[in-house]
């Protein structure tokens, strides 16, 4: 096991330069002088040059690129000359929040999707079948930020059952006022998530191992939940961990939205700044971020499916 | 008697009317509907007599009726005449974003996956790469680089929605290679080339049309998303999403302003999905497509 | 005379066969066409017996063993008619809930193929001794150690260390061990086998059928095995039943059924084995083409492919009728099967 972490971890590494490679570069394929960019014009151009030697943009390129990682792996991202703040302190103060939301969102997308994932599979070809991959594909294709504008109204505005901005206070405070953008993330990922639960679910009913199962008598309820469901979510948690680019995505809509500080939001708020460092520290946290969820993700498929620790 | 007919010849008409009765129904719904929207995108001057762009004070958020009939917006503008017009905008630039990428995509993927070798494993690390950020991150920096506007959504687009083809086209030609036509069809001396793009690559390609049609949704998603947030086509040209983004504040009162425009998007988003089921099943790929 | 009535369970529990089959049809109708893949089953398998049930495929010999069991997937649309009577009962009209407890104690079954028969995710002696706990209620502990018992009865080695092991860890043989094992844990009145050996290699066949032979004798139960390789139930069972389009053509002691075969279509197949010990000649398969099930009309369906056939073989119903001590035969006329005695 220890030996599959190193293993990956070592491949990683390759990837980790590119993407730290990608983030660094954020700052310096801007066309113009970023420095002169983010003081807006109204740096001297004495301060401007302070500001260059400062931020070491008159040392060649490659050590610029040393500098950073050096300073990455120490915590440091920079400071942000716009927001006036330590990178990394503005990060910290919005991962907690987007972690929050992800999960929430997993869960409860996953709370949608399975029973209308069985339902489909059960009921396969039939009418529920058709209207639950209908649902789907239209869930598919409303825009995330018009389902939270549209849940906002509703449900923040309208009937006032729940908060329209902000992470609140306490841990119910977080579910009650995280529900709404949650509930919209898992709108938008649900089709996916069923899509392809249903997928699985198919495979496993035809499997002959199912047919053996009834022969031993299993109550059907016994069957599913014991033997279908668990080989069908098998895959789905691959489905989950490549989807997380979708879920990040999503969330800096969502954040955007419903007025949430996290990551995206703070990814939004940071371009129209011309903001680049914080920028570049967030490319850098977005992608390892993925990486890590990635790893997870594999980790936990071992540790449910004995196969694949084998190879 | 019967045997006769079996060798009627269909004039290119029949054959038309024949492929297309065999058709799946979701391919057939999906491409009608995906039809008229096209066909309304392109004949906008004509289905309104209204200007997308004129803003007429007296006419404020007026609610659908027979003389506007997806109502007026805050500044006074026929909505579906802004939502019609829209229609050209986000149709053409998806499309571009979708097929561009997707040509180069599966070609880069495809060369990949069969030639193997020093060319595989650095396309596999640019794959791995991409793979790490999630799409609309990356759009997001390198727009912070270039700025906002279509013209660069289409080169952040571009520079990275290959990669997506490139994943499906070489794990499509990894298992494709081993097959034996292509074993035949070397062994008779045929270039590399012409066996990968020749024999392969019409075998693979099936795949990636079908993916395509998500990609489209997605990138319908992707382009109007951007727009909301102020990163992509702005004000005041129709484009859905940013009518979205403009109108936001008056959705208590004026549900329609937002409203039609998302159905827009979600009417060309479904109309796309439909198509792409339908393909899939046509295409084989999909036994067990919606209906 | 008043003697007391004896129950209909006592009855049958003393009766010579455990299991009686009358006129069991069963059709799959689909959206354009009825296919009666069993028809007019009727045969009675006596207790503790080894009967054989030979075909090829198509013929409904899965069908038929499914059809009892009542194990038809729900979306075949099956229909099943007639009689199984069982222990007194009869199990077509049993509700699904009385079905599986007998499925899960003495209404045993065993598949094809040992890959594919267990969960790949589960532990293997966890899925042995699932039906223990369910339905013998018995802890977690007593059923592992059971479990453990039964490994080493169906000849797994070292059972105490392989009962946690995953299914991709056991080669085809010992996978179909544990198939085995996981079939005898609820201690069965009744096992079918449906193709047991087919999956696996020639070697492993011979193991997996007399281990089988072995369970059998020991415990008593009674045994059905399918198969389309008469060379496999010739060796193990006392009866054969011979199914044909999904009907019986012929039952009979085995060693009447080789000396003498009483229907043209088991003759066309003791023909077509090769006999290495007779010099080398030419393999006589039987001419033609297993029927269309979905178009069967009246009279014999093996007519077309039969050398003895005459005009009153199509318009005639067919049924099994007595053609010897202990014999049966659908054939209108037996008689003119070459080496055929009464």
């Amino acid at each position: 096991m220890l030996q599959f972490i190193a293993g990956r971890l070592a491949q990683m590494i390759p990837v980790l330069f590119g993407v730290s490679l990608i983030a660094f570069l954020s700052v310096h394929l801007v066309p113009g002088d970023p420095i002169q960019i983010m003081t807006l014009g109204r740096a001297t151009p004495e301060t401007i040059a302070a500001m260059h030697a400062e931020y070491g943009l008159d040392q060649p390129l490659w050590q610029q690129y040393l500098t950073f990682i050096g300073n990455a792996l120490q915590g440091d991202l920079g400071r942000s000359i716009v927001q006036k703040t330590d990178v990394a302190k503005l990060i910290g103060d919005g991962i907690g929040v987007s972690l929050y939301l992800l999960a929430y969102s997993a869960v409860l997308s996953v709370l949608i999707a399975v029973p209308l994932a069985m339902w489909a599979a059960a009921r396969r070809d039939s009418a529920p079948d058709h209207v639950v991959r209908l649902a789907s594909m239209v869930g598919l294709a409303m825009p995330p930020f018009w389902i939270g504008l549209l849940l906002m109204v509703v449900f923040g505005l309208t009937l006032r059952w729940f908060p329209i901005r902000g992470f609140g206070e306490g841990f119910f405070g977080h579910l009650h006022h995280m529900f709404l953008p949650a509930l919209t993330m898992a709108l938008f990922l649900a089709p996916i998530l069923i899509q392809s639960l249903r997928s699985s679910i198919l495979d496993v009913l035809e499997a002959d191992y199912i047919e053996v199962a009834r022969s031993k008598g299993l109550s059907p309820r016994r069957i599913m939940f014991k033997h279908i469901l668990r080989n069908a979510a098998i895959p789905v948690i691959t489905v989950l961990a490549v989807n997380i680019g979708w879920l990040l995505s999503g969330a800096v809509i969502v954040e955007t939205v419903f007025t949430i500080h996290g990551l995206g939001s703070q990814l939004v708020r940071s371009v129209g700044f011309r903001d680049y460092f914080t920028v570049q520290g967030l490319a850098l946290v977005f992608s390892v971020l993925v990486m890590l969820v990635n790893l997870a993700a594999d980790l936990a498929y071992m540790a449910i499916d004995r196969r694949v620790a084998r190879a | 008697m019967a045997i006769a007919d079996a060798s009627v010849k269909l004039s290119v008409a029949g054959r038309i009317g024949r492929e297309l009765g065999g058709w799946p129904l979701s391919l057939k719904i999906g491409t009608g509907l995906f039809l008229t929207i096209v066909l309304a995108g392109l004949f906008a001057p004509l289905l309104t007599p209204y200007d997308p762009y004129y803003q007429d004070y007296n006419s404020i958020l007026l609610s659908p009726s027979w003389a506007h009939p997806m109502g007026t917006d805050m500044n006074g503008r026929d909505i579906m005449a802004r939502v019609l017009f829209g229609t050209r905008i986000d149709l053409l630039i998806c499309f571009i974003i979708t097929f561009v990428p997707m040509t180069y995509g599966v070609f880069i993927g495809a060369a990949s996956g069969y030639l193997g070798g020093k060319l595989d494993t650095v396309v596999m690390r640019i794959l791995d790469i991409a793979i790490a950020y999630p799409f609309l991150v990356l759009i997001i920096v390198i727009i912070a680089i270039l700025g906002p506007g279509v013209h660069n959504i289409y080169v952040a687009v571009l520079l990275v929605g290959w990669t997506m083809y490139a994943r499906l086209a070489r794990a499509e030609m990894l298992v494709e290679r081993g097959k034996d036509y292509i074993l035949a069809a070397r062994v008779l001396g045929f270039g590399r080339g012409r066996v990968m793009f020749g024999h392969a690559l019409p075998n693979i390609i099936n795949s990636s049309i079908v993916f395509a049609m998500s990609d489209f949704v997605l990138n319908i998603l992707l382009l109007s998303g951007l727009s909301f947030l102020g990163l992509g086509v702005a004000p005041p040209e129709p484009e859905w999403g940013a009518m979205i983004a403009e109108s936001k504040d008056y959705m208590r009162q004026a549900w329609w302003v937002t409203t039609m425009p998302a159905m827009a998007i979600v009417l060309t988003g479904t109309s796309l999905s439909l198509i792409g089921d339908g393909l899939a099943q046509r295409l084989g790929q999909n036994r067990r497509g919606l209906m | 005379m008043d003697a007391a009535p004896v129950s209909d369970a006592v009855r049958m529990a003393s009766s010579p066969d455990i299991l009686k089959v009358v006129g069991l049809t069963t059709e799959f109708r689909g959206r354009h066409s009825r296919i009666r893949a069993n028809d007019d089953i009727t045969i009675a398998i006596r207790r503790g017996s080894i009967l054989g049930i030979v075909g090829e495929s198509g013929s409904g010999k899965s069908v038929l063993c499914r059809s009892i069991l009542r194990l038809l997937p729900p979306s075949a649309n099956a229909h099943v008619e007639g009689t199984v009577t069982y222990d007194g009962r009869d199990l077509l009209s049993l509700s699904e809930e009385e079905m599986r407890r007998l499925r899960g104690t003495e209404l045993r079954m065993i598949f094809q193929n040992p890959m594919t028969s267990l969960n790949p995710v589960w532990p293997i002696g966890d899925q042995i001794t699932e039906g223990l706990r369910v339905f013998g209620g018995l802890s977690s502990r007593q059923a592992r150690d059971r479990g453990i018992e039964l490994l080493g009865r169906v000849g797994i080695p070292s059972p105490e260390r392989r009962f946690d092991e995953y299914p991709f860890q056991w080669s085809g043989g010992m996978l179909q061990r544990a198939v085995i094992a996981m079939a005898m844990a609820g201690s069965p009145k009744l096992l079918f086998a449906d193709e047991p050996t087919t999956a696996l290699d020639v070697t492993i066949q011979d193991q997996i059928l007399a281990l089988l032979l072995e369970l059998q004798e020991r415990s008593g139960m009674t045994l059905v095995l399918v198969s389309h390789d008469l060379a496999v139930v010739a060796e193990t069972c006392d009866r054969i039943a011979v199914m044909y389009a999904g009907r019986i053509v012929e039952t009979a002691p085995t060693k009447s059924i080789f000396d003498a075969p009483h229907h043209p279509y088991t003759a066309g197949l003791l023909n077509s084995i090769p006999h290495l010990s007779e010099g080398a000649s030419r393999l006589k398969p039987i001419p033609g083409q297993p029927p269309d099930l979905a178009k069967l009309g009246q009279g014999c369906p093996f007519m077309p492919r039969c050398s003895h056939a005459s005009a009153d073989c199509s318009t005639s119903a067919i049924r099994l009728n007595e053609t010897g001590p202990d014999r049966f035969s659908a054939c209108l006329h037996p008689e003119r099967i070459v080496g055929a005695a009464p």
